[in-house]
């Protein structure tokens, strides 16, 4: 059974909220049920129908053909299902998922993946800033799950995240894994600012190098580290995919001294 | 029964449900990991006193290993899934934590789980560090030699099989013990199943209880060769000696196998070199679920 898709009927005129188009929101409705759900963020009251062609099909795998960087909030809280989008899209993409899969062709705006739990996150453009971050006022961001990005990343990609992977195949921005609490980031590229400003525990995997590093990180000397090896392994057997830093000889660099000092950078030898 | 000159007793080998587990330890060569293998699956003969059972199942190449070193797989039974715990963690933070280059993973997928590095990770005094990626869960810690890595948990199963078990008898000793070993290399190529004592082998195999008190077994005396005419002994006069094999496994079917495999073994040696019979013990099959009746397995 082919899945249900939303054919983008124009450029939209406003930012849409695109929220309820998930999984377990869109299952039972009919496809009149589904034209007639509010998307606008505006007064001009958009629906559904408004925006897109709606084709029915098992709404527990969605494609957006055709996006948009004005399609905010794609796949909001999911958990479970697929979502597909067919080119760009907008802030907030996975926000708080749960589980599932989101696949982006092209680029996406700020706070992809944030506070996301579990579920798979890929996009084939760039990302905007605090991937996988917290929204203001938030404690932590990201609790878990993967996001792949296959571009570069905007500024303080993984700030306060808790768990969970992230792997930028270009370059971060500045700052990356900001304030981090736990989990895992690999950035292929160069990282910009100071990489791990204030990280609690965690592991930054620079595989290029960084611009400059806080000197509140310490270097402990080379590190042939068999994590790095299964890490590396798991990973290209998995939802990440080959990594930029398998068989290569890395140091470690200890911190944030500036706050718990429990995180870790690996830079190349 | 005879084959090949060996006489098979119409009779079973009476098993029990017991907790299993499997893991898998790796090294920077096959010496060391079978350096720790060793040292974390001794003292585990019997559960009656060692509190679990336990033994290599197979060395494994590093193509096998989760991280690309040569390995071994090691398994554990015990009563239930506690006292498996108990044992596993305590051998683990003496004997692979401490074995140089070392690293150990689960190997067993189960709905239930015990602690590996989860238990063992305070020896790391606050610099322990977990890493949860690709549904799997680790803990590193740094050690004097560079750092010690652990997968958390291990799953446990409760369909293991324990006390699945084959009586060689021979005319002497150095046939007896030329049917265990050949039986023993057979067993050894089966998967999932372990034969827990000194070789694979035991000499002084038990019953239930004893004339004293607190004894949980004792001499199996009906199978003593120097007891033939002073007890109900099950031996013909031409037996001089018995060894037994016990083998646990992770299900029947493994163990059934190993046994099977392994009286082919013994059958294929003949009476002129191993056992001139193959009997299994039993508690009258009131007390096991699992009967390996020995019919049933003939090569």
């Amino acid at each position: 059974m082919t899945g249900l898709t939303f054919r983008k009927r124009g450029e939209p005129e406003e930012r849409l909220d695109l929220s309820p188009l998930v999984p377990a929101r869109l299952a039972g409705l009919s496809e009149r049920e589904v034209a007639a759900l509010p998307v606008g963020t505006s007064r001009m009251g958009l629906t559904v129908g408004d925006v897109f062609e709606v084709v029915g099909g098992d709404p527990s795998s969605i494609c957006f053909a055709g996006g948009s960087t004005r399609f905010d909030r794609i796949g909001e809280a999911m958990q479970a299902g697929g979502i597909i989008v067919e080119g760009d899209a907008g802030a907030r993409l996975g926000r708080a998922m749960a589980g599932g899969r989101i696949s982006v062709e092209g680029s996406v705006q700020g706070h992809a993946g944030s506070g996301m739990s579990g579920g798979v996150i890929r996009i084939g453009g760039d990302a905007g800033e605090r991937l996988g971050g917290p929204l203001a006022g938030e404690m932590s961001g990201m609790k878990g799950g993967t996001i792949v990005v296959s571009g570069s990343a905007g500024p303080r990609a993984g700030d306060r995240m808790r768990r969970g992977v992230i792997s930028i195949s270009g370059n971060a921005g500045a700052d990356v894994g900001s304030r981090m609490i736990a989990g895992t980031i690999v950035v292929a590229g160069t990282a910009a600012g100071t990489p791990g400003r204030l990280m609690k525990r965690g592991t930054l995997f620079l595989c290029t190098g960084a611009e400059t590093l806080a000197p509140t990180f310490l270097d402990n000397g080379p590190a042939d580290l068999l994590i790095l090896t299964v890490m590396a392994r798991d990973f290209a057997a998995g939802e990440v995919g080959p990594v930029a830093f398998e068989g290569m000889a890395m140091r470690r660099l200890g911190g944030d001294t500036a706050v718990l000092g429990l995180g870790e950078i690996f830079l190349p030898c | 029964m005879v084959v090949n000159g060996v006489a098979i007793d119409d009779g079973f080998a009476e098993a029990f449900p017991m907790a299993g587990t499997a893991i898998q330890i790796t090294a920077i060569n096959e010496k060391w990991a079978l350096e720790a293998a060793r040292s974390m699956t001794g003292f585990a003969t019997s559960v009656i006193a060692c509190g679990c059972e336990g033994g290599i199942d197979k060395v494994l190449s590093p193509q096998e290993t989760r991280d690309g070193r040569p390995g071994v797989r090691v398994l554990f039974f015990s009563f239930d899934a506690g006292g498996l715990e108990k044992q596993v963690t305590t051998r683990l933070g003496q004997c692979i934590l401490t074995s140089p280059t070392s690293a150990c993973y689960a190997d067993l997928a189960g709905e239930q789980e015990i602690d590996l590095g989860s238990a063992i990770r305070y020896f790391a005094d606050g610099w322990q560090i977990s890493k949860k990626f690709e549904g799997r869960h680790f803990w590193r810690m740094p050690v004097m030699e560079g750092e010690f890595l652990c997968e958390a948990r291990t799953g446990v199963t409760t369909d293991g099989v324990g006390g699945g078990n084959l009586l060689l008898m021979a005319r002497s000793t150095p046939q007896a013990l030329a049917a265990s070993e050949a039986a023993i290399a057979a067993m050894r190529k089966v998967p999932d199943v372990i034969m827990p004592f000194p070789g694979g082998i035991v000499r002084s195999g038990s019953k239930v209880g004893g004339k004293y008190k607190g004894m949980m077994a004792s001499t199996n005396d009906a199978y003593c060769p120097t007891l033939k005419g002073v007890t109900k002994s099950e031996l013909t006069p031409e037996i001089g000696s018995v060894l037994e094999i016990v083998i646990d496994g992770l299900t029947s079917a493994a163990v059934a196998d190993a046994m099977r495999v392994g009286i082919k073994a013994v059958t294929d040696l003949g009476p002129q070199e191993g056992a001139v019979r193959i009997g299994a013990g039993n508690y009258g099959g009131n007390l096991g679920p699992h009967h390996f009746h020995l019919k049933d397995l003939l090569p």
